[in-house]
């Protein structure tokens, strides 16, 4: 009898403690060294140190903090949650081309949000330039989340997939690394994981969420994720509000509303007043990343061909 | 006095055909062909371990020589299907002592395709979902079904006529030795060559040749659509599948020309296998030259024509760029010169036939390394903001030693098969035999 209270209240403490590290309760989780058993043949000792939790009874109880178990962070959506999207939603992005003199701040910021290997980029900033007779300009490029996806048609296994609320993502849990969707891209968008990526061992070894596409593993594909997990909490994606000129601008078709943190300016408006169009209309892909021309333009193009050297020799 | 004749010739036909041991110089072989497969073994190990980044492949040229040698395979697979199903059907008789060649090429080519892709694979350990979460709107998932499919049919198409010739090999057990005794019995004794058997035998042989042919025109023109699906330039084509399958009865009747010299010579089978078979090889072999260059010139001559912009570069990289050279190396020697040295009755002989054969073969593995890989570096969009080395594409060792592998196992597997197995038909040659001698 009083064995059996012993082994419930362990079975508890173990679930608090695992919540008490502060990453979500795993109950019932068995691992080689569980806190208490290591302290009831003394491989650990208290230290002293006491930690206030909360018991899912709603008491407050003191534990030492040499029992506290770390269990490892897990995404606060699951994968099959994040495939469904924000219900209501249609997020677009509109790129204002007359504002971008290639800083490729929006670059770095993504590159250090998702930890990506050094070179690989989601985010590419071309200098294009149609004919010979016309201006080049910088056409920053992110994945376009078409709502008629190549990608998405032609994974074999549904990896990559099309959301609710228009964002395309990647389960790299699933992913077989066939690299068909890279084929099927005409944006070239997607970037691959051909050997292990040079994350820490800390950050390689948590569970893949598939909105924030971390961690990045080796023999499957990545892309541009539209900062799902950022947009879950209502924020503004990484290449946003790294923009010091304010090219990129985010937000939700249906409220025909779209920001780029320090101005907002209704959708509709902006694709009437300025002209917007998307890459490769005639393609039929339906992209949900819109264009504003290059024209009136706050930077020479030349401004940005200092800086666009030290990645393209 | 005719009759006698045939008996006695009927024991020195099955003499004559029986599989043989290997001698020092098929001993080389084989152990020569085994080393090449572990090299390639190492590498895979390699890239197993260390990812894809030990292949040159990047993220422009994200197909490199794997998926061009699964093409290779999956087209030179095409010949079985050819020479002992369409043959059959229309009644050509001359095709008989080399259906078993053809059938062999076929296996031992869709089993290496099938090994190929699943190198290909960036996580090849996650095979499996395939199975699990497979989306049937994936030409992928068609490629894995009927490539199955093929495979089953091209195992039976080689298995069914065996049997009467497994009850002929079970006579000589000690030739064959007590192991391959135990397997022929396995395989075959449950054939007694009653006239039942025979008549269930013929209708499955014949409802497999029907069916064959269905299933090798799909495996191919699947196989021409994981590319013709995608947008890109040189790709995006509404005559990819006919192109491919003119393609792929080319170098498979090329492949099979090649073996047929080289069997005919190391088994000494100049009886069976004649100047008139390679000369009838050679009048097939021209016409798919000519069909394939037809395809060739709807191929490139209309997008030429025209020089869309999206396509220039990528059109003018194989006519006078960096892919210039081995584009006409593949058109040259792998159709054109077939032409002209085929058209001519001395170019149909057995040994022109070989070297005819080994050029067919050598262009269509090029050519479908240019089906791949050109495309693949003239994106819609710039490349830009990438590593310098994503720009270029040529293969690393280990994609060579990986291809080379795969192109040794493939032989390896036709000369083990020889080694168990008649090369020529025995049954059929005899029944033949008796028939014209009537």
């Amino acid at each position: 009898m009083n064995k059996e209270n012993n082994s419930r209240r362990d079975f508890l403490l173990t679930g608090l403690l695992a919540a008490g590290a502060g990453l979500g309760a795993v109950a019932g989780c068995h691992s080689k060294k569980d806190p208490f058993e290591a302290a009831a043949d003394g491989t650990v000792k208290p230290s002293g140190k006491k930690v206030k939790l909360l018991s899912v009874d709603g008491e407050v109880i003191e534990v030492d903090e040499a029992f506290l178990k770390p269990v490892p962070h897990l995404p606060a959506i699951t994968n099959s949650e994040a495939r469904i999207g924000i219900p209501g939603k249609k997020f677009v992005m509109v790129i204002d081309l007359s504002r971008c003199k290639n800083l490729k701040k929006c670059q770095a910021a993504c590159n250090h949000a998702h930890d990506l290997n050094p070179g690989e980029n989601w985010i590419k900033v071309n200098p294009m330039q149609a004919a010979e007779h016309t201006a080049p300009y910088w056409e920053p490029t992110t994945c376009m989340h078409c709502d008629e996806p190549p990608c998405v048609k032609v994974c074999p296994v549904d990896a990559t997939f099309k959301r609710e609320d228009g964002i395309v993502l990647i389960d790299s849990d699933r992913c077989i690394g066939c690299r068909f969707c890279m084929a099927a891209c005409p944006y070239s968008t997607r970037v691959f994981n051909w050997g292990a990526p040079e994350i820490s061992e800390e950050l390689a070894s948590q569970p893949y969420s598939c909105e924030t596409s971390i961690p990045q593993k080796k023999g499957t594909v990545g892309k541009c994720d539209f900062c799902a997990d950022m947009t879950r909490m209502g924020m503004l994606p990484h290449c946003v509000s790294a923009c010091p000129n304010g090219v990129f601008f985010y937000g939700d078709l249906n409220e025909d509303s779209v920001t780029n943190g320090a101005e907002t300016f209704r959708f509709s408006d902006l694709m009437r007043d300025k002209g917007g169009y998307r890459l490769m209309e005639d393609l039929g892909t339906k992209p949900s990343v819109y264009y504003l021309p290059a024209v009136s333009r706050n930077f020479p193009f030349e401004s940005g061909i200092e800086n666009d050297k030290k990645q393209n020799k | 006095m005719k009759n006698s004749k045939s008996i006695a010739s009927d024991e020195q036909i099955i003499q004559d055909l029986l599989p043989r041991k290997f001698k020092t110089s098929g001993r080389i072989w084989v152990s020569l062909l085994i080393a090449i497969c572990l090299v390639g073994i190492y590498a895979y190990y390699r890239q197993l371990r260390y990812g894809l980044a030990v292949t040159n492949m990047r993220d422009y040229v994200s197909w490199g020589i794997y998926i061009s040698n699964f093409v290779f395979f999956v087209a030179i697979s095409l010949v079985g299907s050819l020479i002992t199903a369409v043959f059959r059907l229309a009644g050509v008789k001359w095709g008989a002592p080399l259906t078993r060649i053809a059938e062999m090429i076929a296996v031992a080519a869709i089993i290496f395709a099938s090994i190929i892709i699943i190198v290909d694979m960036g996580s090849p350990e996650r095979f499996y979902n395939l199975f699990i979460y497979g989306r049937i709107q994936s030409p992928i998932i068609w490629d894995v079904i009927v490539i199955t499919t093929y495979f089953f049919i091209s195992i039976l198409l080689l298995y069914y006529p065996l049997l009467p010739d497994i009850k002929i090999l079970l006579r000589f057990k000690e030739k064959s030795g007590p192991g391959l005794h135990k397997f022929y019995s396995f395989l075959g004794s449950f054939w007694t060559g009653s006239h039942k058997q025979y008549l269930l035998s013929k209708k499955a042989i014949y409802a497999l040749c029907v069916a064959i042919i269905p299933v090798a025109f799909t495996i191919h023109t699947v196989t021409s659509w994981l590319f013709a699906t995608t947008y890109r330039p040189g790709w995006d084509s509404t005559n990819f599948g006919a192109y491919f399958i003119a393609g792929a009865f080319l170098v498979g009747a090329g492949s099979v020309v090649v073996a047929m010299y080289i069997f005919r010579t190391w088994y000494h089978l100049e009886k069976y296998i004649t100047p008139d078979h390679f000369d009838k090889m050679g009048r097939v072999l021209v016409l798919l030259c000519l069909l394939y260059l037809y395809f060739n010139v709807n191929e490139f001559l209309t997008p030429f024509f025209k020089m869309k912009e999206s396509e220039a570069g990528y059109l003018n990289d194989m006519f006078s760029g960096s892919f210039a050279p081995v584009f006409w190396f593949a058109i040259f020697t792998g159709i054109l010169l077939p032409i002209i040295i085929l058209l001519f009755k001395q170019g149909r002989k057995p040994l022109p036939m070989f070297i005819v054969g080994i050029m067919v073969v050598v262009g269509a593995w090029f050519k479908r390394y240019l089906i791949v890989t050109p495309t693949l570096l003239h994106p819609f969009m710039p490349m830009h903001d990438v590593p310098e080395m994503y720009h270029h594409y040529f293969p690393s060792w280990e994609e060579w030693a990986i291809t080379s592998g795969s192109l040794a196992g493939a032989m390896l597997i036709i000369t083990l098969l020889c080694r168990i197995f008649p090369i020529v038909p025995i049954q059929e040659t005899i029944n033949e035999h008796h028939e014209t001698a009537k």
